[in-house]
């Protein structure tokens, strides 16, 4: 029987890479000047989940809410070793706030099924909250064990863990389900496994598959592009290779708690750090100058 | 949620474990006294826990007016479910409307299960909070007199306001160490509340095994502020550079390990791969070459300045703002803008100037 485990991820850009030319004019981040990763604690998540199938046997669904593009870090997934991928992909879900965020994603592993063990990356890169993980276990009504560093046990209906709470440590004991977010001390994620990207190179999504056959076959009505879609989506669902792909009407999300609507936070202002071309400011090591950079630092609430 | 309330309370959670107070607390006191007084408002301090009524006096000395006090001993050890089922009854009854937690492991674990119950917003690791109007588009008005949650985001490479103008509370978290406290005031007056706490098993869902607390001498982790030397400092007692730069800033001083090898500072202090991850708000590297097993432990920073004579030093590949010079040179000009709070004063006597004047009359007595 086993234990089924359902993974959150995210595609983040990476925000360690920022430089200059990824800042648009009014200050705010372009994020399509930024390569984008797997959120890197995301990855300690998916390895958690996939011991858990490697030593006590069971399953392992990875879900991720974003862009078409995101189906990059779920094809990543199935390289390392995933089950089964699910892309969330909806307008209504955009400019969702971790409220809103933590609603679409309990309603999407509700919809996957039973699940013994819920596992989250502690925080994401670009957001940087470490909200969405105990919002979704308040969602599902479990448990959260947050910053886990080592599984030790899985016994039965109890899991057992060591959480790094930075000043310390706690041995903690929990009857499934349950949440837990990983943190990036616990065990190295493993690498893509050559077999596996041989295959899963060629999974995709609906959405992915529809524009490709826009690209390719721009002058052809909409009836034979849907023909073309339906038998390309059989193919890949025969082989195994279907990343699914879910609406909000799909997960029957209530759509006053999805995306601009449902988030109560709001962005008030933005402000850039300024960075140059470059990636970092010269400063020269001159008074005015000095006292040039000590002044930002204040005025930007650094120092001061 | 509640709805939108002008005469709710300011709230802080005052996060306790084993019956002591950390500083947080006391930060979030000296903040929301500020933000109370600004709105005309009562500022309150909620205490769970057991065995902890004496805490409360400590909580008014800092700025409460009033402590709501939920005793009961199975509040003694920190749960998400449990902390989370009592405060939401307290936040029901009573409508404050902003909430205040320190974005420690336990504010950062409990804050967003409460929210996510509430249906609230809630702002993370906020560095600054105000009370301002916020313009709605187009000539729909405005809403006066919110919490301006100013926070770091995207890796600190912006700094975002953020507010919630209707489903309140208006609830955040804030990094530890950048809210001053006030002075503990013996005299000041409060009311302590006396709270029903009503569990059933179930908000107990964790078993604690076992609990080990590291006691570090220097706790680098919670630094709003890190002045780090490298091997370039060259000296035991050149290091004093690196600790005025520190004591004017109100910061930590840390090191590499080549500096910590060197016995310029303790191991306690070394940032890194083999030592701490820290991610302060502000990191000033001195005479540090930026290897990759430094930077492991201080890239994340939301802010690095490297200070360092070899221009092609990789520190700075990481910097926000990169001074290519001598730190001799450079630290006494740092600590005179520091003084001077960013403005060119020719009037202020360096450090260095500073410091002469001082030896020298101790060398007079
Ligand atoms: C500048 C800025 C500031 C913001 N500040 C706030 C704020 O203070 N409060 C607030 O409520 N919202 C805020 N947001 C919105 C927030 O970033 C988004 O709601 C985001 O979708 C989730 O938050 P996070 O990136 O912080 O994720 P975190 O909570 O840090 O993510 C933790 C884990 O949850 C899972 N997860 C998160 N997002 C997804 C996803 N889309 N799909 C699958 N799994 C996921 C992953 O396992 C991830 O590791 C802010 C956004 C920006 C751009
Ligand atoms: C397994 C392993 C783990 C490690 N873990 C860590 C770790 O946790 N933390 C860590 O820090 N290192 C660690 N290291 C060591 C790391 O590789 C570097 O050796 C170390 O960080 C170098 O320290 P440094 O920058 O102070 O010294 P150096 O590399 O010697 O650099 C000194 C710098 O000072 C500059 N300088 C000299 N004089 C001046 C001046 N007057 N003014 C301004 N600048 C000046 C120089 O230009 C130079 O860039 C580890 C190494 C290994 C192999």
């Amino acid at each position: 029987m086993g234990y089924s485990c359902v993974v959150l991820v995210k595609q983040v850009p990476d925000t360690k890479r920022i430089t200059g030319q990824a800042m648009n004019d009014d200050g705010t981040v372009n994020r399509a000047a930024l390569p984008t990763i797997f959120n890197p604690e995301d990855l300690y998540a998916l390895e958690m989940a996939l011991d858990i199938r490697d030593r006590f046997g069971g399953t392992v669904a990875v879900v991720t809410m974003g862009p078409p593009a995101a189906c990059e870090v779920l094809r990543e997934s199935f390289y390392r070793g995933a089950d089964r991928c699910v892309l969330i992909t909806d307008r209504k879900a955009a400019a969702s706030d971790t409220l809103a965020t933590s609603y679409i994603l309990s309603c999407a592993v509700r919809k996957i099924g039973r699940s013994d063990v819920v596992l989250c990356g502690r925080q994401a890169i670009d957001g940087d909250t470490a909200q969405v993980g105990p919002q979704l276990a308040e969602k599902l009504g479990i448990p959260q064990i947050t910053c886990v560093q080592e599984l030790h046990v899985l016994n039965g209906q109890t899991i057992r863990v060591t959480r790094n709470i930075g000043n310390g440590f706690e041995l903690v004991e929990c009857r499934l389900p349950v949440l837990l977010t990983v943190l990036d001390g616990a065990p190295m994620p493993r690498p893509s496994a050559g077999r596996r990207m041989m295959k899963y190179k060629k999974a995709r999504a609906r959405v992915e598959v529809e524009m490709d056959l826009a690209a390719r076959m721009p002058d052809a009505d909409q009836a034979t592009r849907s023909a073309q879609v339906q038998t390309q989506m059989a193919v890949l669902a025969e082989k195994n290779l279907q990343i699914e792909q879910w609406t909000l009407a799909d997960i029957g999300a209530d759509l006053t708690w999805c995306g601009r609507e449902g988030s109560p936070t709001k962005v008030h202002r933005i402000q850039s750090i300024v960075l140059t071309g470059k990636g970092h400011k010269s400063v020269q090591a001159t008074d005015e100058a000095v006292a040039g950079m000590v002044e930002e630092l204040i005025t930007d609430h650094t120092i001061g | 949620m509640i709805e939108v309330n002008r005469q709710g309370e300011v709230w802080v959670f005052a996060e306790q474990e084993a019956a002591a107070l950390s500083e947080v607390p006391l930060e979030l006191l000296g903040k929301g006294r500020e933000l109370a007084d600004k709105l005309g408002v009562k500022l309150a301090a909620v205490l769970l826990g057991d065995g902890v009524k004496d805490l409360a006096s400590k909580l008014i000395a800092y700025g409460a007016d009033k402590v709501y006090l939920a005793e009961e001993p199975r509040l003694g050890y920190y749960q998400a479910n449990g902390y989370a089922k009592v405060l939401c009854d307290l936040i029901h009854a009573h409508k404050p409307q902003i909430c205040l937690f320190g974005a420690t492991p336990i504010g950062r674990d409990l804050a967003p299960r409460i929210a996510s119950a509430m249906k609230c917003g809630l702002t993370a690791d906020c560095t600054d909070l105000q009370i301002g109007d916020h313009e709605l588009p187009a000539g729909q008005g405005k809403h006066e007199n919110l919490l301006l949650q100013i926070r770091p985001a995207f890796g600190g490479n912006i700094i975002a306001t953020i507010i919630n103008y209707d489903r309140w509370p208006q609830m955040a978290t804030v990094r530890e160490g950048v809210m001053p406290m006030l002075q503990a005031d013996a005299t000041r007056k409060g009311d302590v509340i006396d709270c029903d706490v009503n569990l059933n098993g179930t908000e107990l869902p964790l078993k604690i095994i076992e609990s080990r607390r590291t006691q570090k001498k220097v706790n680098l982790k919670s630094a709003r502020v890190i002045v780090s030397g490298g091997a370039g400092v060259g000296s035991r007692e050149n290091f004093k550079l690196c600790w005025d730069l520190a004591n004017c800033l109100g910061a930590a001083v840390a090191g590499s390990r080549a500096a910590v090898d060197l016995g310029y500072i303790d191991r306690d202090h070394q940032v890194g791969q083999t030592g701490t991850t820290v991610r302060p708000a502000l990191y000033i590297a001195v005479g540090i070459s930026g290897a990759v097993q430094h930077r492991a432990g201080m890239a994340e920073s939301a802010k690095i300045v490297a200070i360092n004579t070899d221009k092609d030093a990789p520190i700075f590949g990481v910097a926000h703002y990169g001074i290519v010079g001598d730190l001799n040179v450079v630290i006494p000009k740092l600590i005179k803008a520091i003084r001077a709070g960013g403005r060119i004063d020719s009037n202020l006597p360096t450090a260095e100037s500073g410091r002469k004047t001082k030896l020298g009359a101790g060398s007079n007595a």
